[in-house]
């Protein structure tokens, strides 16, 4: 989502989408499952994505779709516009972010904190890109604050508001502009009125804001609420319960005329994987897949099992 | 135009000289910093060039191996010495950044202090070793006192090369200066990004200045006149 990734990345991307291009004809014409119609999975290019791409692939393969996948294509600068010319047919997406890609001016939404708020502005913006949002998850990738297990339970730390009262005794880490920008430390002042002792400039959820919370040079750190660090360091992910980040809930994306093709088992069975992904059930894969290294593959098969979502 | 007058806004605010994020703290932070860095470079180098400097043994050799700190770059320096850091619990910014300038100050120390030695006149060091001086007689009293100019021209190097290069801390969440460089690029206040560059090379210039004047102090009264 927020990630940048490089060059090669884009390169691979561009090759992958030109290859799509000459195959597409004799894809739909190959199709002999009639009432089946084929499906490009597309992903951006980072581990949730490529997770969440293989969560979506395995459940239409074990009910009869054929699927090809196109995965780690590039940010969403690429993915984007391979989904709305048909490069790709489906993906897995963030309602805010998604929204203010889409719709960058906010002429036709703009993101708000609200999910189903937010999920109805995209549908209306993805309208006449022929593309459809289907049911958003309870997972997100979006800024949280974690504190560590133990200034969780010495503090009894749950949810941000919990810090109000005594945000003066701690420290709060995250990237340089984090003081100045709505949904970091002015954010937190503002919506839940917690001033805090000092800020500790660090980096944008990367390796010095963990290791800052881990060696309490920091007692707050800004972290994405998907980051594996916080399954694997025991980190508490504080609720945002005055709702102050944007709704970027995980939701698929889907083009029209793959749904017109369709009986409506996609979609349903699309919808059946958010209905399931909570922020910990997703954290849990991440962090098998950044930190202990498993095959997403895997992890995805897995998880849909233990749903039973495939047999 | 429009950019200088906003860089004398910004150093000219009172909120950015108070606090611990201010001005005054940021350069005490500078200080500090070069100078441990520096100071374990003494350490380090100073034996070593000393003892080949008096022996005169395999001098070029040792010269040539501090000269491979200055090719390391300081940034990969940087990077390595944050994982050592971590390792070894000393935490972030000040360690770290200690470990990339240590390298890029030793070369003209140990250069400078070598030299130093080697060059003051044999003809000196030999009446004193037939006057009955011992070896270390002799390096305290004549060669260290002759060379002392010289060698401090070699620690005046290594000083402004740490002051400028310190800068690089804030990127491993060091404090000093190049906090206004690193935040002014990530807040796109550019007043601010050059109110820190004009800091630091103030600074560097300041210390260029005062082991000037050192050097110029410690000149041995009997060579002052030749100089």
């Amino acid at each position: 989502m927020k990630r940048g990734r490089t060059l090669i990345a884009a390169l691979v991307a561009v090759a992958v989408v030109a290859s799509a291009c000459g195959g597409a004809g004799s894809g739909t014409t190959g199709g002999t499952a009639a009432t089946r119609p084929d499906v490009i999975v597309g992903s951006t290019n980072f581990y949730e994505q490529i997770t969440l791409g293989e969560l979506y692939s395995q459940i239409l393969e074990a009910n009869g779709y054929k699927v090809t996948r196109k995965f780690n294509l590039g940010n969403r600068e690429i993915v984007e516009p391979a989904i709305e010319s048909g490069q790709i047919d489906v993906d897995a997406e963030y309602l805010a972010t998604l929204l203010a890609f889409v719709d960058k001016d906010g002429k036709i939404a703009k993101p708000t904190t609200d999910p189903k708020e937010t999920q109805t502005g995209l549908q209306k913006a993805l309208d006449p890109k022929s593309l459809t949002v289907l049911d958003y998850a309870q997972a997100t990738d979006q800024n949280g604050f974690v504190v560590t297990q133990a200034t969780a339970s010495s503090k009894n730390l749950k949810k941000l508001s919990d810090l109000a009262p005594i945000g003066n005794t701690l420290v709060l880490g995250g990237p340089p502009e984090c003081p100045t920008r709505p949904f970091c430390q002015l954010g937190l002042k503002n919506t839940y009125g917690i001033t805090f002792k000092d800020f500790k400039p660090l980096d944008t959820g990367g390796p010095l804001t963990i290791t800052a919370l881990e060696g309490k040079q920091i007692d707050v750190g800004l972290l994405f609420t998907s980051d594996p660090s916080i399954v694997a360091k025991s980190f508490v992910l504080l609720d945002d319960d005055k709702h102050l980040q944007l709704a970027d809930n995980i939701a698929p994306v889907v083009r029209n005329a793959l749904l017109q093709k369709d009986d409506g088992t996609l979609k349903r069975l699309l919808n059946s994987i958010s209905a399931k992904l909570s922020q910990a059930e997703l954290n849990d894969m991440n962090k098998q897949v950044a930190v202990d290294k498993a095959d997403s593959k895997v992890v995805a098969a897995a998880w849909l099992k233990k749903q039973g979502l495939i047999k | 135009m429009r950019a200088l007058g906003d860089l004398v806004r910004w150093l000219t605010d009172p909120v950015n000289w108070q606090g611990s994020h201010g001005i005054p703290v940021r350069v005490l932070e500078h200080i500090e910093l070069s100078a441990i860095s520096v100071l374990v470079a003494l350490l380090i180098a100073m034996p070593v060039a000393l003892y080949l400097g008096h022996t005169g043994r395999a001098g070029f050799v040792a010269i040539n191996v501090a000269n491979v700190g200055r090719a390391l770059p300081s940034l990969a320096l940087l990077a390595f010495g944050l994982v050592i850091a971590i390792s070894l619990g000393l935490g972030l910014g000040f360690w770290p950044t200690v470990f990339a300038l240590v390298p890029l100050a030793i070369p003209p120390i140990l250069t400078n202090s070598y030299v130093a030695i080697r060059e003051v006149d044999r003809d000196i060091v030999e009446a004193a070793r037939g006057m009955g001086l011992s070896e270390g007689q002799i390096l305290r009293a004549i060669e260290v006192p002759l060379g002392l100019p010289l060698m401090l021209a070699g620690i005046r190097t290594a000083a402004v090369n740490v002051v400028a290069t310190a800068t690089l801390g804030a990127l491993v969440a060091g404090g000093a200066l190049g906090r206004f460089i690193v935040d002014g690029l990530a807040l796109q206040e550019y007043d601010q990004l050059m109110a820190g560059a004009l800091l630091v090379a103030l600074l560097a210039v300041a210390t260029e200045v005062s082991f000037a004047a050192l050097e110029r102090a410690t000149v041995p009264a009997g060579m002052r006149a030749i100089g």
